[in-house]
């Protein structure tokens, strides 16, 4: 088992890391400094490791690292800044659709990559497109709210 | 020594990336046993995490293009690293295998696990292998210097367990051109959808008028593999289809079948669960039968 070094494309960033072949995207992504993708279940259950790669929804504990390479990833970092959010995740903080947060990271990905498919998704499509991302604390009724009020936002942005 | 069950893919292993259908089966005739091919990683990578299983080889075949895709030459023929969002995309007119895709998992597995994968995990509680069995499905395997093609019905062993020596590879899933009037369904019982199901049931009827001419039952979750019905099956045919049929038929496959208790569902749920999901698949088939 020997380490290789392998190209990472995160947010835009390229990262060069020397990685051992059982590193999961999930770990690199962390110890690079990426702690906004969430270590929940590491069994593909829970979608707090929710990340994009190359526009699809993975989960990232069920990704070996070098599998990624050359691969675009986005996690919900890239999405938007503090002074410039993305709608989704404007919408999440003014619905309350976060209460420990933990789950938010995924949810927003798992949102961001339905809503780049269906930029109008009926309710049960969005049902489905979060059905591998628990949450155990608000119910998933104000997340839901906050999807369909960004989707509305990214609507009539898109139209200017 | 670590810990046994930290979720953290701790075992050692080398990783093999080839390109070619013929550069894995030359990897597996080397290293046999102690390697492991791996395609969605959706159950491979859980297992290794759990520390169930320990290749000290895992061979990746994502980037074999030749096992990617679905073609029709006659038969229709499904790449075995085919993902199950593509296949549920591509194939809705297999009905009974767009619903299994469709209630497989979350969005993040559908992308990312296979149907070649979901067949050699060799879980009795599969989704995808109740429907493939109505369909009279049948699997390639290769090794690096033979191919053999075998019946999915005898690819299954137990748990865990398939026909599929060391040295071979799942290739391609088959399905025979279907014959005309033919309808499918699947319907899964699980506690939410993305869960693994507690009892699943596929039908495929093919009708001549009133009369069944064909008829295949399959059920998942309720043996040691995926399992058919085949005394069920038998009696369909030949017969005018009616409710009541369907209602008796139901039955009887539950009678046909030995589900055991366990966290997910108890012996006795399974068995009348299975006698209503078979007659509901068995009504929607014969609908879609048009």
């Amino acid at each position: 088992m020997n380490p290789k070094l392998v190209t990472l494309s995160v947010n835009h960033r390229t990262h060069h890391v020397a990685l051992n072949p059982n590193t999961t995207l999930l770990s690199a992504l962390r110890d690079l400094g990426y702690t906004d993708v969430k270590s929940g279940c590491e069994k593909g259950d829970c979608g707090a490791c929710t990340v994009l790669v190359n526009g699809i929804a993975v989960n990232a504990c069920l990704q070996l690292a070098w599998l990624a390479e050359g691969q675009d990833i986005l996690t919900v970092a890239g999405l938007g800044s503090s002074d410039q959010p993305h709608p989704l995740q404007t919408a999440f903080a003014d619905f309350g659709a976060a209460q420990c947060g933990f789950c938010t990271p995924g949810m927003i990905m798992s949102a961001k990559a339905l809503l780049d498919e269906r930029p109008q998704p009926t309710e049960a499509e969005m049902r489905k497109a979060l059905s591998g991302n628990l949450c155990r604390c608000t119910g998933y009724a104000r997340i839901f709210e906050a999807i369909e009020h960004a989707a509305k936002q990214l609507n009539v942005d898109s139209r200017g | 020594m670590l810990p046994t069950n930290t979720h953290i893919l701790y075992p050692e292993f080398d990783y093999h990336a080839p390109t070619t259908l013929y550069e894995v089966t030359e990897l597996l005739a080397q290293y046999g046993d102690s390697a492991r091919v791996m395609a969605g990683g959706t159950d491979l990578l859980v297992q290794m995490k759990m520390e169930r299983r320990q290749p000290s080889q895992v061979i990746s075949l994502m980037h074999v293009n030749a096992l990617q895709g679905i073609s029709q030459n006659g038969s229709l023929d499904i790449g075995a690293t085919t993902s199950i969002q593509e296949i549920h995309r591509r194939l809705p007119q297999l009905y009974a295998l767009a619903e299994a895709c469709n209630g497989f998992s979350s969005i993040q597995i559908m992308y990312m696990a296979t149907l070649g994968g979901n067949l050699c995990n060799a879980s009795p509680a599969s989704d995808s292998a109740p429907p493939l069995l109505t369909y009279d499905a049948r699997v390639t395997l290769k090794s690096k210097t033979a191919e053999r093609v075998l019946p999915l019905e005898r690819f299954f062993l137990g748990p865990g367990k398939t026909a599929m020596q060391p040295d071979e590879l799942l290739a391609q899933i088959s399905i025979p051109a279907p014959l005309p009037h033919s309808g499918s369904a699947f319907i899964k019982i699980s506690r939410v959808v993305a869960d693994i199901s507690q009892v699943c049931a596929a039908a495929r009827l093919t009708r001549e008028g009133n009369t069944i001419r064909d008829a295949r039952i399959a059920l998942g979750s309720v043996a040691p593999t995926p399992v058919r019905a085949a005394g069920a099956e038998r009696d369909l045919i030949g017969e005018t289809f009616s409710p009541a049929l369907a209602e008796k038929i139901g039955k009887q496959a539950a009678q046909e079948i030995s589900p055991i208790s366990d966290v997910r569902a108890t012996r006795e749920y399974r068995q009348q669960v299975a006698a209503v999901i078979v007659r509901d698949a068995l009504l929607r088939a014969w609908e879609r039968a048009q």
